[in-house]
């Protein structure tokens, strides 16, 4: 039996074809030289970011707790007319408060407002131009691809070596994490409406812009506000690992009781992060569920 | 030529696929659409089809599904190209048109009804019907005063603010028919519009188009895959297979001369005594007086009911002239005949 445990490494290894070093060496230059020669550029680039995420940090922590809570509320009310999900958000909220997290918990919210704003920003039109152009499909779902499986860890580093620790990385990073899943389902909502309506459209003589504005885009709707939905999950499990490059907010929290193996500390504001997806979660899927209803469509399924 | 032809298609083949040169190529040298699927794995959806539709006329297509039928409506107003032939629509070749001038000629030339409505489920009743005019810039007030009255012509005055979801499917066409006819446009297409409907709803949709027809006198070019639907509202039907028109013709003479084994096919199952007229088949030696004298365009349905009485009618046209006459046993002999010729 002992025999079978021989080391045998060496004879199966891949052969080298080519020598990579250098091609490692060029880009780790290349990155250097672009940290030094355009980072102030690109900070500058990213500046109208930070003034974003600050705005709506400053307005978020301004605001007093039981405002934010009554306006939270409020809307998942207006989201379901119902009573359970605004009871749920008022005490999720107030648990958050209780637990001494309600500053991290609005720097988090802050980030997560501040990336999913962004990324619809460019997610959408992204996504509009994908269904319109073939090419264009194939050439970005590749890209997409890379977004959502590349370890987050791997564009952290260059993304902090240009612009510097702080909030922007922390934002740039969550908006690669979050956008292609908006982008995608930006795509698929206008290219799955129904062919007689958009033939409809055409017959009765609409532009282009006519058929994207009067018809695509509130027919694609509903799936549009699950990418959104999507997004900002997928934001709020960015902010552990943003708040490894000076994010703040509830991930430092986790990361210091992480290291002070403070166990109740990381519980208490990893709960906090459950509280905040389950308020965002529960409030877009509502709102996607009575634009769907306006439209239609769950009726169809029932 | 007295009547004014209106849509004209002209050998008008399409194929669908990659390589639609290279399937046309063996079209043009004689191969069947058969043959030509084979070698080429190009799907031919028509093949060298040319019809002329009069002004005013409900032109009828009839075909089962495959036939291609849907692909030549979509010709006339060209939300489909074809791969050769031409197509004129009021004498303006319509596919040289650049895509503004396409755009304007949908916009006040024709309108289209679709098989599933193609309503705009986000629109209120009111809106979809108004749709085609704010396409074309109309504004709001006016458009929405037409739209009230033509929910009103097509009998659903009071459901302006309903979503197209919440209408049963007779209702949802009739939104679809208003939203078509408010365009004023001089031709309608109508892609399978009473198909998805009941019988029972179909049918009254039937009569409705008829009656509003008389008023409007559109030129109407119907799409349907029944045979029964084609003869009653159709003033000429075609009979569209497999991409090729196998007949065209009034309705009444489909019946009595079916082309094909085909065409026969269909008109096995129709209720002949409904569509053959007495004056295709009176005797014009038949001019002595008699108590009853009935229209040219009767029906053998219209007129047997009257041999319970009398032994045989007049027949008039449409001066009131006596043109001929007809028994009891020459209509039984005209519907047994006709029977009989095709077993």
């Amino acid at each position: 039996m002992s025999g079978r445990l021989v080391y045998v490494g060496q004879i199966d290894m891949f052969p080298e074809i080519f020598e990579t070093r250098p091609v490692r060496i060029w880009i780790d230059n290349g990155l250097d030289w672009m940290v030094k020669y355009w980072g102030d550029w690109f900070e500058a680039g990213a500046y109208p970011l930070l003034v974003m995420l600050l705005a709506i940090q400053n307005f978020l922590l301004s605001v007093p707790w039981w405002l934010i809570i009554i306006a939270l509320g409020g809307l998942a009310y207006v989201a379901t007319k119902r009573w359970i999900l605004p009871i749920v958000v008022v005490v999720a909220l107030l648990l958050v408060g209780v637990m001494e997290l309600w500053e991290d918990a609005i720097k988090t919210m802050a980030l997560m407002i501040a990336a999913t704003i962004t990324t619809i920003a460019f997610a959408l039109p992204m996504g509009i131009a994908m269904s319109r152009s073939v090419i264009l499909r194939r050439l970005v779902t590749p890209i997409l691809d890379l977004m959502q499986t590349l370890p987050s860890f791997v564009y952290l580093i260059p993304v902090v070596m240009i612009f510097g620790p702080g909030k922007v990385p922390a934002l740039i990073a969550t908006i690669i994490y979050a956008a292609p899943p908006l982008i995608r389902l930006t795509d698929l909502g206008i290219r799955l409406v129904d062919t007689e309506i958009m033939e409809a459209a055409q017959a009765f003589g609409a532009t282009k812009r006519q058929k994207l504005i009067g018809v695509q885009i509130p027919l694609a709707l509903p799936t549009i506000l699950a990418g959104i939905n999507q997004t900002t999950m997928m934001a709020l499990s960015m902010v552990v690992i943003a708040s490894m490059i000076g994010a703040g907010g509830l991930g430092y929290q986790v990361l210091q009781g992480i290291g002070r193996l403070e166990v109740s500390r990381g519980l208490f504001a990893g709960l906090g992060i459950v509280a905040l997806a389950i308020i965002f979660d529960r409030i877009t899927q509502a709102f996607g569920k009575r634009l769907q209803e306006r439209i239609g469509l769950s009726d169809k399924n029932s | 030529m007295s009547k004014q032809t209106v849509i004209e298609l002209k050998n008008i083949t399409k194929v669908f696929g990659e390589k639609p040169r290279e399937a046309l190529t063996l079209l043009e040298q004689g191969l069947s659409k058969a043959e030509v699927q084979a070698q080429t794995s190009q799907v031919v959806g028509l093949n060298d089809v040319c019809l002329s539709v009069n002004r005013g006329e409900i032109f009828v297509v009839m075909g089962l599904s495959g036939s291609g039928k849907s692909t030549l409506i979509r010709h006339i107003n060209r939300l489909i190209d074809p791969t050769s032939g031409t197509v004129h629509v009021n004498g303006v070749d319509i596919l040289g048109m650049q895509p503004e001038e396409l755009r304007e000629f949908r916009r006040t030339e024709i309108a289209m009804v679709f098989q599933n409505f193609g309503l705009l489920p986000h629109r209120n009743v009111l809106d979809n019907v108004a749709y085609g005019l704010e396409i074309r810039g109309v504004d709001k007030s006016t458009r929405h005063g037409m739209a009230i009255e033509w929910l009103e012509t097509v009998g659903l005055k009071g459901y302006e603010n309903s979503r197209p979801h919440e209408l049963s499917g007779g209702q949802k066409q009739r939104v679809g028919l208003a939203r078509a006819l408010i365009m004023d446009s001089g031709i309608l297409l109508m892609d399978e519009a009473f198909s998805a409907l009941d019988p029972l709803i179909r049918s009254g949709m039937q009569e409705q188009l008829l009656e509003l027809q008389i008023k409007l006198k559109k030129t109407i070019f119907f799409i349907t895959h029944d045979f029964n639907e084609a003869i009653k509202i159709g003033d000429r039907v075609a009979v569209l297979n497999d991409g090729e028109l196998v007949q065209t013709g009034r309705p009444e003479q489909i019946i009595l001369q079916p082309a094909t084994d085909y065409v026969a096919e269909f008109v096995r199952d129709v209720n002949r005594a409904r569509v053959i007229r007495v004056g295709t088949i009176m005797d014009k030696t038949l001019v002595m007086p008699c108590e009853v004298v009935v229209p040219l365009l009767s029906t053998c349905e219209d007129v047997l009911p009257l041999f319970a009485a009398h032994d045989y009618v007049g027949i008039v046209d449409s001066e009131g002239k006596r043109v001929g006459g007809i028994g009891a046993k020459g209509v039984i002999a005209a519907l047994a005949q006709h029977h009989q010729a095709l077993e």
